[in-house]
């Protein structure tokens, strides 16, 4: 599981790996929001909280068709599953591999990033929370919907209107923890469901990607 | 890496999609021995090999030894360019347990010392594919499923893998092979052409609805 996880890694910041491609996005949406809604800070401290998590969702969606498609085209995909590591754990390796490249870096830059956006000061750690949280779900539910999807060309589109839907609740849940961060209200319910949308995607999504990888195998 | 066991097959169907390409088949290899798996393009020696390796479900029948015994080259080399040769075997030996000792033999097996820093997208298609066969040793399995494995070498490195499959069968491994080259291996021949299954239309294209997507 170590070997294959510091291989996904490896790959990823090398030349033409996914590492960045996230992240630029993210930059590129929270520089353009205030440029094109207009910069007065009434105006975007109230979205704030939804388009960093917008954007964060788009960013985490950028890089998953490349999660099994790669290892699928040049034949190691095949190998993978023949290995002694049991193909759950393969989903659950790829998964993390996705979340350290994507959803930990987006969490990190998102606090710098939202003062472009004027939230609120007192937001910052709900935000960053909240995407700590929240991120890894986008990851695993994002694994899930790769694995459904890797045997077709041009499985992206189908991968997004996929996982897409499932990202709702995620969405729901962590924009709303930012913005009630930002009015000064309670945050533990939001907190509680985006935790417990989390865990169960970990726990139950890596059987649900290694049933389809099986059957996207044959 | 020793199996005292055979490998005995028997009465196997093997699915392709959604058509059923072979089936009854049965044959037994003994450890320290080779088996090579001769059929036109299309008669199902591929779909056999991943029947083996347990990538396709077989459609009944039983195989002797379970799947972790058995270690399966497929066409494709299954290197990641952007890493060099010694990352790509090294993260094969860790994924099969075998070790630094592992790429040490395989690296030495298949000559690829003067290669081991070079990125996999720098090799040519020969050299890819001798990073691809040092794979087989690292898996330390004693079963090799290999699928047209002397593609893009040339006479010597065919030689030089015939000395290497040599060394696995007098270990007591046991191999199979789909190929067309006469590796000069002491093996039985297995035409495969006689398992053909006689209908190769769909089995029953209502059953499963969404088959025609998945495709």
């Amino acid at each position: 599981m170590r070997a294959l996880l510091l291989r996904d890694l490896r790959l990823a910041i090398r030349a033409g790996g996914g590492f960045g491609l996230g992240l630029a996005f993210f930059l590129i949406l929270a520089t353009l929001v205030p440029l094109g809604v207009g910069p007065q800070p009434d105006r975007l401290a109230p979205i704030a909280p939804g388009i960093l998590w917008l954007g964060a969702l788009l960013a985490c969606l950028l890089s998953l068709d490349r999660l099994f498609a790669l290892d699928a085209e040049d034949g190691s995909l095949d190998l993978i599953a023949t290995a002694p590591l049991p193909l759950e754990a393969v989903c659950t390796t790829k998964a993390l591999a996705h979340w350290i490249t994507t959803g930990l870096p987006l969490t990190l830059a998102a606090p710098a990033l939202s003062l472009l956006l004027f939230l609120p000061v007192q937001a910052l750690p709900w935000l960053t929370l909240s995407l700590l949280i929240g991120t890894p779900a986008l990851s695993w539910i994002g694994t899930f919907g790769a694995a459904l999807t890797v045997g077709l060309k041009r499985g992206s589109l189908l991968l997004s209107l996929l996982v897409l839907p499932l990202y709702i609740p995620t969405l729901v849940f962590g924009a709303e923890i930012t913005r009630r961060g930002a009015e000064g209200l309670s945050t533990a319910t939001p907190l509680a469901l985006l935790g417990a949308i989390t865990l169960g995607s970990i726990a139950a999504l890596p059987f649900a990607a290694a049933a389809a990888l099986r059957i996207n195998l044959r | 890496m020793e199996t005292t066991l055979p490998l005995t097959v028997q009465g196997l169907g093997c699915r392709r999609g959604q058509s059923l390409v072979l089936r009854d088949v049965s044959f037994s290899v003994t450890p320290g021995h080779a088996l090579i798996l001769r059929g036109p393009n299309g008669a199902g020696k591929t779909t056999l090999l991943r029947t083996l390796a347990g990538l396709t479900p077989s459609q009944g029948g039983t195989i002797s030894l379970p799947f972790d015994a058995i270690a399966y080259g497929a066409h494709a080399d299954g290197l990641k360019l952007q890493l060099t040769v010694r990352e790509n075997l090294s993260f094969w030996a860790s994924a099969f347990g075998s070790g630094t000792s592992g790429v040490e033999q395989a690296t030495a097996t298949f000559d690829l010392a003067p290669l081991l820093d070079r990125r996999a997208a720098d090799l040519s298609a020969g050299q890819r594919r001798r990073a691809g066969l040092a794979r087989m040793v690292l898996t330390d399995r004693p079963v090799w499923l290999l699928d047209e494995p002397t593609v893009s070498l040339d006479t010597q490195r065919v030689d030089a893998f015939a000395a290497t499959m040599r060394a696995h069968l007098a270990a007591g491994g046991i191999a199979l092979l789909a190929t067309h080259i006469d590796l000069g291996l002491d093996a039985k021949t297995l035409d495969i052409a006689q398992f053909a299954a006689a209908t190769r239309a769909p089995t029953d294209p209502v059953t499963d609805p969404f088959a025609e997507a998945v495709e």
